[in-house]
């Protein structure tokens, strides 16, 4: 689709906003509806987007299997890795009161940092999946 | 009678969706129907709860001034568990019907069954 | 610390590490990461069932949320006997695995092969660990997930359509115990097992939870492979690499035994159960699952679907045990189960022994192999005797329960069936022995020498657990009564 010029504007102009509403719908997730699994749908299929447009090979020039790949574990292991904290500052796991001086901004704190994981792991897979699908019919 | 039957439709269309679903499932050969039937089935389940979970009158379940009742926000964090289980079921399962259309060239069952008995 | 957080770990190192192994690089590290993980699960996994004896339950609060509003791990005696079951078998699969695993999946796929590995031992500790039963649906679904894909890795293509036909039949499964779950969910409020236990006696006589009751007893009886629920076992064993079948085949049913045992004993009422035809049923499915897949069993021509469908037979066996409703039954059940995933593992690996050297394990090809491979078929008689359940075996002690508990009752068919399925096993394993050592070698087969030493480690370790079970019982059978006292099922 390449020579289509109104879809490629079109995207271009829609791209930079599901960005940011991603981004908004990740770190408000702790003030109103949204959260990690949401945002990193969102982030996701902005990318996905793109590359539907401009190719596969465009898009993993943006973002490389290898590099989401190590995204997807990374995020499992954000999460993962706040349990640990809390475990080790004293508390249960996934305790967040430990991890700040409050019981309220430990909580906060925590529910930020897990959330993020949970963004960075769902956006990473769910481009994975979408790499796998659309890679397959490649020589 | 009639308004029992009535003041619970909710729970008549998640049975509906759900005997819809399980029954393409069973009797679709298309890989990808069955697919289809399954995520019917499971989404029927997850309307289950989300009904099961409205207060009548109840508001969403975020903390508001001027609000008393609010609708139970568990089964909706459930359900949100629910659903990624099922995406990820989902996934797996289209991931499989592609393997298996390149091993046997087919996503029909009947045919597939053909292939590993005439071998 | 590690005293305090031992139940939590025992889950979130595997859910750790699989991640990470994801990532290794190609090699050999994938592997010893994997073994590390689950050699020290073992070691708490035993810790815990030591911990539980001597001082109780233990109960560990998720995120600090107090029970029955945050998720609860609560180890009683059963918790962590099946924790260590699960943990022990995947400490003796992992070093079996390496050389199995390099000859039959591609190498590329290793890191990935092991992380899946690990994310279902992960689902399978969770599934015995949580006392919260909206968890238990979790991690069933993270456990059946990565089986899917494990089984998928097998070599022939077939591998494909039954991990599919699996997915489809454990989805529906997870999906019934969903709706059951939901069902309880809402005449109870509550999804903590032990708080759902104190509430549900003032609700027994409500229709919902009488349909809840029976979507969880058929969603958990498909997981299990319950006879007439059984279709897609013989085809994944069948199919799935080596690896795979040995670690599920020792597990994964074992574990739906578990959550049927805690939903049956733990959760409802003593009565409410009673009140149902639940027992009759479970008494009538096991013994038609015992005789109709033994006689399966013996027509088979693939080993391992031979011993798939041996399989069916043994879980009829336990179930019989539940179906008693008695503390001897239930106690036979138990001890089955550990015994069953001895004898099954040992068997298994055999014949991925067989497999590593000849390609293929149908019966015409291992013909007269017995002199060749004299440590694998070794292996084999013994853990087959163990199977049919001579004294001496581990078999013996669990037919030996079972009979006694079926004796208790006078339910003489029981005890008929039990007695034919053993006669069943003798001639499926019969006929394996039979063409291992007194039919000729085939010509092709003239060079094939005994299966590597890392093969056959691993499998003899299980060989000795059944004979060693067979002569001392006091591990399992002392474990298995203090279960069954937990579960507060008194002697009838």
């Amino acid at each position: 689709m390449k020579h289509n010029l109104i879809l490629r504007v079109t995207a271009k102009t829609l791209i930079p906003p599901i960005i940011i509403f991603a981004l908004y719908v990740q770190f408000h997730g702790d003030f109103g509806p949204g959260g990690g699994f949401q945002a990193g749908v969102i982030l996701s299929a902005a990318i996905i987007l793109y590359s539907l447009l401009f190719g596969l090979d465009a898009a993993e020039k943006v973002i490389t299997p290898t590099v989401a790949r190590i995204l997807a574990s990374l995020g499992v292991l954000i999460y993962m890795g706040v349990g640990f904290a809390t475990v080790l500052l004293g508390g249960n796991y996934l305790d967040y009161s430990v991890l700040a001086d409050t019981q309220v901004a430990g909580q906060h704190l925590g529910i930020l940092l897990v959330e993020l994981g949970v963004g960075v792991t769902v956006c990473s897979v769910m481009l994975l999946i979408f790499f796998a699908f659309a890679g397959r019919g490649r020589p | 009678m009639m308004d029992y039957i009535i003041g619970h439709y909710n729970y008549w269309i998640a049975i509906f969706l759900m005997m819809v679903g399980f029954y393409i499932v069973i009797s679709r050969g298309n890989l990808v129907k069955k697919i289809i039937g399954l995520n019917i089935f499971q989404v029927s389940v997850f309307l289950l709860y989300i009904t099961m979970s409205t207060v009548k009158d109840g508001a969403a379940p975020i903390i508001t001034e001027g609000v008393k009742l609010y609708s139970n926000p568990l089964p909706h964090v459930l359900i949100l568990t629910a659903i990624v289980v099922g995406v990820a079921t989902t996934a797996l399962a289209l991931a499989l019907v592609i393997r298996i259309k390149e091993a046997y060239g087919t996503i029909e069952e009947d045919e597939i069954h053909e292939q590993d008995h005439s071998l | 610390m590690i005293v305090k957080h031992l139940s939590l770990l025992l889950v979130m190192l595997p859910l750790a590490a699989a991640p990470i192994v994801a990532v290794l690089p190609r090699g050999r590290l994938p592997w010893v990461v994997g073994l590390i993980v689950a050699s020290s699960c073992a070691i708490l996994a035993s810790t815990q069932l030591s911990m539980v004896l001597q001082s109780g339950v233990i109960s560990y609060e998720l995120g600090g949320w107090a029970p029955p509003w945050g998720i609860e791990y609560r180890i009683d005696a059963v918790n962590a006997f099946f924790a260590l079951l699960v943990s022990i078998i995947a400490a003796i699969t992992l070093p079996y695995a390496l050389l199995s695993v390099e000859k039959e999946i591609p190498e590329h796929q290793i890191p990935l092969f092991y992380s899946a590995f690990l994310l279902c031992f992960a689902g399978l500790l969770g599934i015995t660990q949580t006392g919260d039963i909206f968890n238990v649906f979790v991690f069933l679904e993270i456990s059946s997930l990565s089986s899917y894909a494990l089984i998928s890795l097998g070599k022939q293509r077939q591998a494909l359509t039954s991990a599919y036909q699996y997915l489809i039949m454990g989805t529906i499964g997870a999906t019934f115990y969903l709706i059951g779950v939901g069902l309880l969910y809402s005449q109870t409020g509550t999804l903590n097992m032990a708080d759902m236990a104190a509430l549900l006696p003032q609700v027994t006589e409500l229709r919902t939870v009488h349909t809840g009751f029976a979507f969880i007893l058929i969603g958990i009886a498909l997981k299990l492979a319950l006879f007439p629920l059984h279709l897609w076992l013989p085809n994944a064993y069948t199919y799935a690499p080596t690896v795979v079948t040995v670690f599920l085949a020792a597990t994964a049913t074992k574990v739906a035994v578990y959550v049927m045992l805690r939903i049956l004993f733990t959760i409802f009422p003593d009565g409410f159960v009673a009140s149902t035809p639940t027992g009759d049923l479970f008494i009538l499915l096991g013994i038609t699952g015992i005789i109709v897949a033994s006689i399966y069993a013996i027509y088979q021509t693939d080993i391992k679907r031979l011993l798939a469908y041996s399989s069916v037979a043994q879980i009829g066996y336990m179930v019989l045990g539940i179906g008693f409703a008695s503390a001897t039954g239930l106690m036979a059940s138990m001890i089955h189960l550990f015994n069953h995933a001895l004898m099954k593992g040992a068997l298994f690996m055999a014949v991925g022994a067989i497999i590593y050297r000849l390609g293929i394990c149908r019966m015409d090809n291992i013909q007269g192999l017995g002199k060749q491979m004299p440590w694998t078929f070794a292996a084999i008689t013994i853990a087959g005797l163990s199977l049919v359940g001579v004294p001496g075996t581990a078999g013996f002690i669990s037919k030996w329960y079972l009979v006694s508990a079926a004796l208790e009752q006078q339910a003489w068919v029981s005890v008929a069936a039990i007695l034919i399925g053993s006669l069943l096993a003798v001639v499926y394993i019969g006929k394996i022995i039979e063409s291992l050592y007194f039919k000729p070698v085939s010509e092709t087969n003239t060079t094939v020498k005994e299966a590597p030493l890392f093969l056959l480690l691993p499998t003899w370790v299980l060989v000795v657990a059944n004979i060693y079970f067979g002569l001392n019982t006091e591990l399992t059978v002392g474990v298995a009564e203090h279960a069954a006292q937990v579960m507060g099922v008194v002697a009838k």
